[in-house]
């Protein structure tokens, strides 16, 4: 028995292990969602591999700023305007947003409607990946004492990431959506269609539950649903790329990804989520006459002495000049002549009148936030003055 | 390319010194987690793999391959979200594996290491994938052609790397 024994010695030691594994492996599977009785040697071998991840981030890192910020400065001066001009255009376009966004708001205050704000994020770098095909994951630098707690959702600015799965003192691994196990709610955003977003092996993602009869075309545009409870609703998550007839009366539909989710630097965990009813906005709301005014040169302030006459200011311009504070019985005065202006000029006669009826005259004069303007020109005066000013300033 | 069998007595036994073992396999999974965010097209290798069949074939012992195997594949999976166990197993496997046929054949020279690699590749993607849709029920696909690629672009790699795990063994 003993010659037996010794003879076999290695081959019941590999059965003696391989059962071992496989027992360890039954319970893991059994308890799914019991992460606990491996955490211990998840713990270890991600203290082990993460502190040299974070280093070779941080040589990385240092390295490349040196090679930004010291030699890599050519251009830098004509990106600079680009950039100037692109803010000035986005505001442009933020204020007829804005404006929607209010419309959307007062409905939605009629309708009782709550909304999701992400009001809190943690942005994150990350470190590593889980180095397997079978586990799309990756390991950020955040970790419990940044705040960060199991199933937060991870974003970027064009679209969604993940889920934070496990989380570890000064790292947390991150579920990729287009891992197999992973699961997010989505819709179409032209049709309507809600469906389930998940990862096929080798990578992909598929939108699933959406009926073979429906119409899906490509190139629609998918986001998040919200119904999965960690990603608020509205989110970019990508674009259709293939339809097809799958099995068991539904589509068989792939999407792209809105990012590169194998080349990811840089994600923001939302911490906090905001649930409330939506409020219309009395605050008042910018104007696009006022971001346009902020463009054209001052109004030249008005004499002291003058008489009869009120000094003019132009919303949005620093308030502490010579015609910041008019006098209290002062009347609005119009005093900036075509010529010597710019295009524009007739947008700043528009904006220098104060009080609530000049915002209700650029409203109707541009309807959609005031970059448009109304095909038949209203009543007042200075209404299709402001057509030429409000076409140049995108530009 | 030779392929030669060998007594146990005729084939040479190496060791390698205890910063190297710890040292080799921990930088192994590091570059393995670490290299694919930089160069996507790194996650076709599979270095602790390597590192296993090289760890094995010089030690040629089979209680030492298939304990190194299992410890790698472990601390391999244990940087997944999957359950513990399924590189674990695979690497045990291809441990005791590799170090039996250590035994059995000479192993030294570039062209039996490339087939012995391409070999053990395909072995150990086969029992992960067995084990990942028997029991933990994980939705794979098998494809031979993408197997045996890119048990080929392994080969490739691990006959570098089992030169370079040379200089640092030591005849026992």
């Amino acid at each position: 028995m003993e010659s037996v024994l010794g003879r076999y010695r290695n081959l019941i030691v590999l059965v003696g292990v391989l059962f071992a594994q496989v027992l360890g492996l039954a319970v893991q599977v059994k308890r799914t969602t019991d992460i606990e009785s491996t955490r211990l040697i998840r713990v270890w071998a991600v203290g082990a591999v993460a502190p040299f991840e974070k280093m070779l981030l941080w040589v990385q890192t240092t390295t490349g700023g040196v090679w930004h910020n010291y030699f890599y400065l050519r251009g830098v001066r004509a990106e600079n305007r680009a950039l100037k001009q692109e803010i000035e255009r986005m505001r442009l376009e933020q204020v007829r947003v804005t404006q929607d966004a209010d419309q959307a708001r007062r409905l939605q205050s009629l309708l009782a409607f709550k909304e999701q704000f992400i009001s809190q994020t943690v942005a994150a770098q990350v470190i590593g990946s889980s180095g397997s095909e079978q586990s799309r994951a990756v390991y950020i630098d955040k970790g419990e004492s940044a705040g960060i707690k199991p199933d937060m959702a991870v974003i970027t600015a064009d679209g969604i990431v993940g889920k934070v799965l496990h989380v570890y003192g000064s790292s947390s691994l991150v579920l990729l959506i287009n891992d197999q196990t992973s699961g997010v709610g989505a819709i179409l955003e032209k049709s309507r269609l809600q469906g389930i977003l998940r990862g096929t092996p080798s990578g992909e993602i598929a939108l699933e539950k959406v009926m073979s009869d429906e119409a899906v075309p490509i190139g629609e545009v998918v986001l998040t649903s919200g119904g999965d409870r960690i990603f608020p609703k509205g989110l970019p998550v990508g674009q259709v790329t293939k339809v097809s007839p799958g099995a068991d009366l539904f589509l068989n539909i792939r999407v792209k990804p809105a990012i590169s989710l194998s080349r990811l630097e840089e994600v923001l965990v939302v911490t906090k989520i905001d649930e409330r009813q939506a409020e219309p906005d009395l605050s008042g709301t910018t104007r696009a006459a006022d971001i346009l005014a902020e463009r054209l040169p001052t109004v030249p302030p008005k004499p002291e002495n003058a008489s009869g006459g009120a000094t003019v200011s132009v919303p949005g311009t620093p308030t502490n000049g010579p015609h910041a504070k008019p006098p209290a019985d002062a009347k609005p005065k119009v005093s900036a002549p075509a010529s010597t202006a710019n295009a524009a000029a007739p947008v700043v006669r528009k904006a220098v009148t104060p009080g609530p009826s000049s915002a209700s005259d650029v409203s109707k004069a541009a309807p959609s936030g005031g970059v448009k303007t109304s095909p038949k020109p209203p009543k007042p005066v200075a209404e299709p003055e402001a057509q030429p000013a409000a076409q140049d300033a995108p530009q | 390319m030779a392929i030669t069998y060998t007594s146990g007595d005729q084939v040479e036994v190496y060791r390698f010194s205890i910063p190297a073992t710890i040292l080799i396999p921990l930088t192994a999974i590091f570059l393995q987690a670490w290299l694919p965010l930089k160069l996507h097209f790194f996650s076709v290798f599979d270095l602790p793999l390597l590192v296993t069949i090289g760890f094995a074939t010089a030690r040629r012992s089979q209680l030492a391959g298939l304990f190194t195997g299992g410890f790698i594949g472990l601390l391999q999976d244990a940087l997944t979200h999957q359950p513990i166990g399924l590189y674990g197993i695979s690497k045990t496997v291809v441990g005791f594996g590799a170090s039996s046929l250590g035994i059995k054949l000479d192993v030294e020279n570039a062209g039996a290491r490339f087939l012995l690699t391409i070999a053990f590749y395909v072995i150990h993607e086969i029992v992960y994938f067995m084990i990942g849709r028997g029991l933990v029920g994980l939705h794979m696909e098998w494809s031979w052609s993408r197997e045996l690629l890119s048990g080929l672009a392994n080969a490739f790699l691990g006959v570098f790397l089992y030169a370079l795990m040379d200089r640092v063994k030591q005849r026992n």
